[in-house]
């Protein structure tokens, strides 16, 4: 996927001016965080749970090598076979390669964030295969021909009368005069159009939330169960899927499960949760003839053993992006590439670079929030921290910027000056202010002044009054 | 008990009264104030923005102008946050300074939590007759758990009542230099406080930090509310009648 996260402050302006996307935003805002509580709330064990969610996912990437090798040898020990890829171009090559051997015209999907970064839909259909998105979300957007927003909810931008309208447009052989008026209506629509598209795929594509190392199974949840049709109808079951959703044990997979649905809806688990172990076997009533798993890096290997290594560790919930205000102000379209929110200002510039994702990491006011939700406790704001700090040594941050920040810095590190301008400070802008308590604009300070008054000061620096005082 | 006051860079410029409120309530608390003159900032603008050498610089001088006391107070959760939280932080990988940072973080506290839980003060002697409303600046209740300590302190005060903020928890949108460098986005964080504030009813807002305060006042005035803005030891030490409310006219 094309990345346009350097164009963040124009991203963000625009997001900022979109009623509908304001609308859509208001409702997510209240809504997850709630749901989340009161299921944080009924399990007395959560915080501990993370704490072992966050041990486990540690353990594994410390051996990652090894559990990725386990899991190799197990998938292809039950007759599957796993590609390895380093970039999304040798994914999609991959996934071509599959497809070709096959003769596939029709391809379903389930939901992939991996599939996002690989840019998939857009590289098949160059190559004459027909993607069909089968999550409601995904397919919504796949119709607009628009990025997910969100990486749990693709579709969270949107209105439902926007929805309507994208599928009065698509779906033109069926009554014009039909009713679209509840959410209801929408999904049997979609549910009516998909159906067929699930039984002629000669191909089904998933992700997966995790990698069984000692199974050599993958786990998707879904709460539309269009995963499971995606990968037991047709002949070949591919999972696209990244390095580090490996996990030891089923037993270790299933205690992420906990922390996965309550952290991501608040819900104790999702509606479904599908376990996928090699291709069909004799005696097996369903299920594909082929089971590829492609095996993205992208990056995600040269972050162990840096400053950025924990966030590895993410289960891609959704909860950083849920509680942050700055997603709730902007939406996830501004941040530019697939991974929007905390997790996307602290992963993006670790896979596609620093140099174009700058702004991600420093929109933030480090408030916190994402962190304290994170079921694997992933210090998000330190890592966006660390990213900030790679930005001043490379002088990547705006040289005003960072001039000021010198200057600032040259004074703060010299009490007695520092005390004599600030009492200067102090009385200029105190006398100058006394009279409205506040400026409506300010020289040097226009970024503040202009959405906000900047209240005067009281008129002189506490250190003069306290040493007067105590003189 | 023999403690040293960080006025924190906002308060020394823009509202020093926060500052001698400070003294007044360590002072009933049993308290032996000092001002060390050392003092500038917690650093924390450098370190925010990525320079770990400015910030560590003046992370010494702190060390240094903070030596000997048996603790040291800021009437701000965000910058007792940085000295409790970050100056570890900032040292992990320097063996000779990282105890010296330990040592201090140890020894410092946020305002009203070390009234409450480190003093065991349980009520003020102040009187204000307004009903009011309080926003939980995010370092002091993320960082360092400051949540109740306020509440218990204010519900002591003569004739004020509380009424709670729904989103409480959630950024105003100051963020340090973010305010500057995101106008936008902070002020549609702001406008959503402020309208937050107003639906309460209440006649004022409190909070535990002054860049928070001066954010949301300032939002407030240029949305024409009539709420007053004030840090939450101005009305613990009874200070009210001394200043006007943050922003308005002296």
């Amino acid at each position: 996927m094309l990345a346009t996260s350097r164009d963040f402050e124009a991203n963000a302006r625009a997001g900022l001016a979109n009623d509908n996307l304001q609308r859509a935003l208001g409702l997510a805002r209240s809504g997850f965080p709630l749901r989340r509580q009161l299921a944080v709330e009924r399990l007395p064990e959560f915080d501990r749970l993370r704490e072992i969610g966050r041990s486990i996912k540690d353990h594994t990437l410390e051996h990652l090598d090894f559990y990725l090798e386990l899991y190799e040898s197990k998938v292809v020990a039950s007759g599957g076979k796993v590609h390895w890829v380093r970039t999304p171009e040798e994914a999609c090559a991959a996934v071509l390669q599959i497809c070709r051997s096959v003769g596939a015209k029709i391809v379903t999907k389930g939901k992939s964030m991996v599939a996002e970064e690989m840019g998939l839909n857009e590289f098949l259909e160059a190559n004459g295969i027909n993607p069909v998105e089968t999550d409601l979300g995904e397919y919504i957007i796949q119709l607009r021909r628009e990025p997910p927003s969100h990486i749990i909810a693709p579709a969270i931008h949107l209105m439902k009368e926007q929805v309507a309208e994208t599928f009065r447009t698509a779906h033109r052989s069926l009554d014009s005069e039909r009713s679209l008026i509840e959410p209801r209506q929408m999904c049997d629509e979609a549910r009516e159009v998909l159906r067929p598209r699930f039984l002629s795929a000669d191909v089904g594509i998933t992700g997966a939330n995790f990698l069984v190392a000692e199974t050599g199974s993958s786990i998707i949840v879904t709460n539309e169960g269009n995963g499971d049709l995606t990968q037991t109808l047709p002949r070949v079951h591919i999972v696209v899927t990244s390095i580090e959703k490996v996990v030891p044990t089923l037993e270790d997979a299933a205690t992420l499960l906990r922390l996965l649905a309550r952290s991501a809806t608040g819900q104790e688990f999702s509606s479904y949760t599908t376990i996928s172990t090699a291709p069909r076997r004799p005696a097996d009533l369903d299920g594909p003839e082929q089971y590829h798993v492609v095996l993205l890096d992208n990056g995600r290997s040269a972050l162990l053993g840096t400053d950025f290594q924990d966030m590895l560790r993410c289960i891609r919930c959704a909860a950083c992006l849920n509680h942050c205000p700055v997603y709730a102000a902007v939406g996830g379209h501004a941040y530019g590439w697939v991974y929007p929110g905390p997790m996307g200002a602290v992963l993006t510039p670790s896979l596609i670079g620093i140099e174009e994702t700058g702004h991600l990491p420093n929109a933030s006011t480090f408030c916190g929030r994402c962190e304290s939700v994170c079921p694997v406790k992933i210090p998000l704001p330190k890592m966006m921290r660390h990213w900030r700090e790679r930005e001043h040594a490379k002088k990547l941050s705006p040289p005003v910027y960072r001039t000021g920040l010198f200057l600032w810095a040259r004074v703060a590190r010299r009490p007695a000056l520092y005390h004599a301008l600030a009492e200067v400070a102090s009385r200029v802008l105190g006398w100058t202010g006394q009279y409205r308590g506040r400026f409506r604009s300010l020289p040097l300070a226009t970024g503040w002044t202009a959405v906000r008054d900047m209240p005067a000061p009281e008129g002189r620096s506490f250190h003069s009054l306290w040493a007067k005082r105590h003189k | 008990m023999r403690v040293a006051l960080f006025v924190t860079c906002l308060v020394d410029l823009f509202r020093p009264t926060i500052g001698f409120a400070s003294v007044k309530l360590l002072e009933e608390a049993g308290c032996t104030v000092e001002v060390p003159r050392a003092q500038t900032c917690c650093g924390q603008p450098a370190y925010n923005s990525g320079d770990r050498a400015d910030a560590k610089a003046i992370a010494l001088q702190v060390f240094d102008g903070f030596a000997g006391y048996d603790h040291v107070i800021a009437p701000s959760g965000s910058c007792a946050g940085m000295i409790r939280v970050h100056y570890p932080e900032l040292f992990a990988d320097d063996p000779v300074n990282l105890p010296r940072a330990q040592e201090l973080a140890r020894r410092t506290w946020e305002l009203t939590s070390f009234l409450v839980d480190i003093c065991r003060m349980e009520k003020v002697a102040a009187h204000w007759e307004r009903e009011v409303t309080y926003h939980d600046a995010c370092s002091g209740l993320r960082e360092l758990g400051v949540k109740l300590q306020p509440r218990r302190l204010l519900a002591s005060v003569a004739g004020l009542r509380l009424k709670e903020l729904p989103g409480a928890e959630v950024c105003c949108g100051f963020g340090g230099t973010f305010c500057i460098k995101y106008p936008e986005i902070s002020d549609k964080m702001v406008t959503d406080k402020e309208a937050d504030i107003a639906a309460t009813g209440a006649a004022a807002v409190l909070a535990g930090d002054l860049g928070c305060l001066l954010n949301i006042a300032g939002k407030l005035y240029r949305q024409g509310r009539r709420i007053e803005a004030r840090h939450v030891a101005e009305v613990l030490a009874g200070l009210t009648e001394k200043v006007p409310p943050i922003g308005a006219p002296r």
